[in-house]
């Protein structure tokens, strides 16, 4: 990047803020994904939305390529610049600018970390749902831009279904003003949803409002073990089935369930192919009415223990086996490559089986936590990235399993975003003319493809 | 350094909240995630170790939240330490981090000897001139923060002044080593006496080596390994020619250094039967929570704890202090925002890097000023230190004292 461009960007955010030196712009050449890598060529911190409109007026004006970043807790690889582009963090947007609890609503900057939302509504008796497993770091910008998920995602939905409204920094630096506090608005076409999970290839946003729901009073937590896995499946179809809408309904298997007993020592049994952590919440009578049903539904289909914690501090011991999974896993090999594949509910058993399969036959470790309830599981291979055989064993078997999400009916991603990373199933996923349409809508907001470039899809059907 | 160590961060960014310079500055070389892929380029040889390298790395506080959130079990504190450590050796140590950390703080004969004109200072009354005429201004900044940070001293060092044996009050059961550590010896002599009486209480004899050496700590942070084994070792037979129960300290960064003596002794099994006796006197205190209860008197004070990074991050003791607050009847117990952030005393970092010190505890202070707490409690020195400087100046009303010295209040009232 050339020396006076670089001095046009630090007039805009000011030279503390601008980084080119070599170890700054190594340190932004990652973020959470596994193996990708690439160097920048410049690191912005702009402190407004002022300063990122002039910014990426005047990269746009330069076709200088600009990728957006929060806390760099992407795991497709979306907030890595692959090529010498500038790099623009948005941390320092970090206000909570109202809670407006007449309406219902919140607005944030982008830059907000989506648990310091959570402890400021709940504060006042209200609840923001969305719970992504980054929260206690992720930005609330990124959790728009790639549509986050989380284990609320079942009853509750997610990031998707809270914003209201938006305002964006555009790729010429033009400010779009989308939604708002309104509950209902059908006036033109729905951009708001349009740039939701848009992995920031479409513009930066600035300023968010998100619609709060009360919150639930009751909350019972339970665990559950069961010795075979297709019952500990059927048993997540038929809660769905039976009407009960559980606000957890989380799954672990026997290579996760091992992992965090040898390390939590949590008490968990050791000769059982599944554990469902269940937690209903809402009116008192309700939760009562839920767990009840539920814990027939789980005795019907043969579960070998049913645990009920009777307090707050039981429920959190509970789901202390889905919260340490990742940790369990993470600490038995160096390389911990985490997917997202999601199948629809009734697919659990099939699709779970397929990942131990396909780990067998590719010689692999592949441990399988997640979101049963609303199918999305997160297959995770232990693997060495010093080992070239052993990675690209891991790729093969990603391949097949995805093949089978997609023949099955499911996404190859529920929260991660595609990214780089599965940039290459989503033809197969969205076919032709669901390609054609991402690419006229890229060049209507972004004719110079100098946003977030590369990710998602190609701009072009080489 | 161990390479695997380093390609075990999976750059999640769990540690990144939890980091106070990421927490200041935003910036991801200020994270322990940036720290560590930092030091893994270096060695994979994609970066140098340039001014602004070092600039970065050493901007770490070694409080080791990151240790305690990451998921992977990285230390990136501890390998940020260790690659300091290692340039260091090749590098030298600066005049200053060598008079402090190798020449002057390992030694207590040294350090009493250097102190005492402090104590003349303090007496005569020329403290109280010097500040007043704003004297300090004209002596180097770091030596002006130095002098700024004393409270007033005791005395004399309580190494100097404490009887080798104290005995059991009442029915004797068992025998408890007592390690002074340095600071508290020469600032804190109050609180380890609360300490020691609080033991005796209990019912344990307190044997108090008079020959007991530094920790190591200091050795540790100069990298003079051979002064760490060498103190390791000189502690480890000195405590262990008496016969002890379990070795007692009051220090939270002396707990975590003689908790790792085994280690540095590289498994020798005197030394690691030595580490595993080491209890932090909340552990100790904790454990006799129904006997100390019985002692304890009301206190209606609004009471606020922090925790040390060498008690919570290094030790993982979190509940137990909280815990024997909370036997105190009539105490309002609140619980401190981000209790487990380091205050920004960090050993010498305070002096070496005062801007970010500054930030880190500044944000500190507004926290304790949430709790609207009469008392802030705490067991670490560095910690104490720093803090009873800081709201002396914004909240003068707040008391900051150590864990015994309250219970000794209680216990007394």
């Amino acid at each position: 990047m050339e020396n006076s461009f670089i001095k046009a960007l630090a007039g805009i955010v000011g030279a503390p803020n601008t980084l080119t030196d070599p170890e700054s712009l190594a340190c932004y050449g990652y973020d959470s994904t596994p193996e990708l890598q690439s160097r920048p060529g410049a690191v912005l911190l702009p402190g407004s939305a002022e300063e990122i409109s002039q910014v990426m007026a005047l990269c746009h004006e330069a076709g200088v390529r600009v990728t957006p970043r929060g806390s760099g807790t992407n795991l497709s690889g979306g907030s890595i610049s692959f090529d010498a582009g500038v790099v623009l963090q948005t941390s320092r947007l970090n206000r909570i600018l109202e809670i407006d609890e007449e309406n219902l609503t919140a607005t944030v900057e982008t830059g907000v970390i989506t648990s310091a939302l959570h402890r400021e509504v709940e504060a006042k008796g209200l609840f923001y749902p969305p719970d992504p497993g980054s929260m206690n770091i992720s930005t609330m910008g990124g959790n728009v831009a790639e549509n986050s998920g989380g284990l609320r995602g079942l009853k509750y939905g997610v990031t998707d279904d809270y914003v209201m409204g938006l305002k964006t920094v555009l790729a010429d630096g033009d400010l779009l003003k989308t939604g708002g506090k309104v509950v209902k608005d059908v006036a033109g076409y729905n951009l708001n949803q349009l740039l939701v999970s848009s992995e920031g290839t479409l513009g930066i946003f600035t300023e968010i409002t998100v619609k709060l729901i009360p919150k639930p009073v009751a909350k019972k937590t339970m665990l559950v073990h069961f010795p075979q896995l297709e019952q500990a499946a059927l048993t997540v179809s038929h809660i769905i089935a039976a009407r009960i809408i559980p606000a957890t309904l989380e799954f672990l298997d026997r290579v996760t369930i091992k992992c965090v007993e040898d390390y939590a020592h949590v008490g968990l049994p050791l000769d059982v192919d599944a554990v469902l952590l269940i937690e209903v919440d809402g009116h008192p009578a309700q939760v009562e009415e839920d767990a009840a049903g539920i814990r027939e539904i789980c005795e019907r289909h043969h579960c070998s223990f049913f645990q009920t914690a009777a307090g707050p501090e039981e429920a959190l011991k509970l789901a202390t086996a889905r919260r340490v999974a990742l940790s369990a896993l993470a600490r038995m090999r160096p390389t911990t490559i985490l997917e997202d594949a999601t199948v629809p509910r009734s697919c659990i058993a099939p699709m779970v089986k397929l990942i131990q399969d396909t780990a067998r036959k590719y010689d692999l470790l592949i441990g399988t936590f997640g979101h049963a309830g609303d199918g999305n599981l997160h297959p995770t291979c232990l693997t060495d990235e010093r080992n070239p055989d052993e990675i690209s064993r891991a790729h093969k078997a990603f391949g097949e399993i995805f093949e089978a999400t997609i023949a099955m009916g499911g996404t190859i991603t529920g929260e991660h975003g595609v990214g780089v990373a599965k940039k290459k199933y989503l033809p197969k996923l969205v076919g032709e003319s669901g390609l054609r349409v991402m690419r006229g809508i890229k060049g209507a907001l972004d004719p110079k493809g100098i946003l977030n470039p590369g990710k998602i899809f190609s701009l072009t059907s080489d | 350094m161990d390479y695997v160590k380093l390609i075990n961060c999976m750059r999640c960014g769990m540690c990144l909240p939890h980091c106070p310079t990421y927490k200041e500055t935003f910036l991801e070389t200020a994270s322990p995630r940036g720290r560590v892929a930092l030091v893994r380029k270096l060695q994979e040889g994609e970066l140098v170790e340039s001014e602004k390298f070092l600039e970065y790395v050493s901007l770490c506080l070694d409080c080791q939240a990151c240790a305690s959130a990451c998921p992977c079990g990285v230390n990136a504190g501890e390998l940020v330490a260790e690659f300091r450590c290692e340039s260091k050796k090749e590098k030298g140590l600066s005049m200053m981090e060598d008079l402090v950390l190798r020449k002057l703080v390992p030694h207590p004969d040294r350090l009493e000897a250097a102190t005492a004109p402090l104590r003349l200072y303090q007496k005569t009354g020329l403290q109280q001139v010097v500040r007043s005429l704003g004297l300090l201004k004209l002596f180097p900044e770091a030596l002006g923060r130095m002098e700024g940070l004393l409270p007033k001293l005791p005395d004399a060092p309580l190494r100097q002044t404490i009887s080798e044996v104290t005995p059991a009050a009442g029915k004797e059961k068992g025998t408890a080593g007592f390690f002074l550590g340095c600071v508290m010896s020469l600032i804190f002599s109050e609180a380890s006496l609360a300490t020691v009486q609080l033991l005796s209480t209990l019912g344990y004899r307190v044997v108090t080596p008079k020959a007991q050496k530094c920790c190591g700590a200091p050795n540790m942070l100069g990298h003079d390994l051979d002064g760490l084994k060498e103190a390791a070792s000189f502690n480890t037979d000195l405590f262990d020619s008496f016969d002890l129960d379990f070795v007692v300290t009051d220090c939270g960064g002396c707990g975590a250094e003689l908790k790792k003596y085994g280690q540095h002794l590289d498994g020798e099994r005197k030394a690691e039967e030595f580490s595993a006796s080491v209890r932090d006197i909340s552990e100790v205190l904790f454990a006799e929570s129904e006997a100390l209860a019985a002692k304890l008197k009301p206190l209606p004070l609004k009471v606020t704890y922090h925790d040390p990074c060498h008690i919570a991050h290094c030790q993982g003791i979190r509940s137990q202090p909280r815990a024997l607050i909370k036997l105190i009847p009539g105490i309002d117990f609140r619980e401190l925002p981000e209790a487990d952030a380091c205050c920004g005393s960090a050993g010498t970092y305070n002096i070496e890097k005062p801007e970010m010190a500054d930030l880190v505890l500044s944000r500190k202070v507004q926290n304790v000023q949430k709790t609207g707490a009469e008392y802030l409690v705490t067991s670490n020195p560095g910690c104490l230190l720093q803090l009873k400087k800081a709201l002396s100046e914004a909240e003068p009303q707040v008391r900051v004292i150590h864990l015994t010295e309250l219970l000794q209040m209680s216990m007394n009232a």
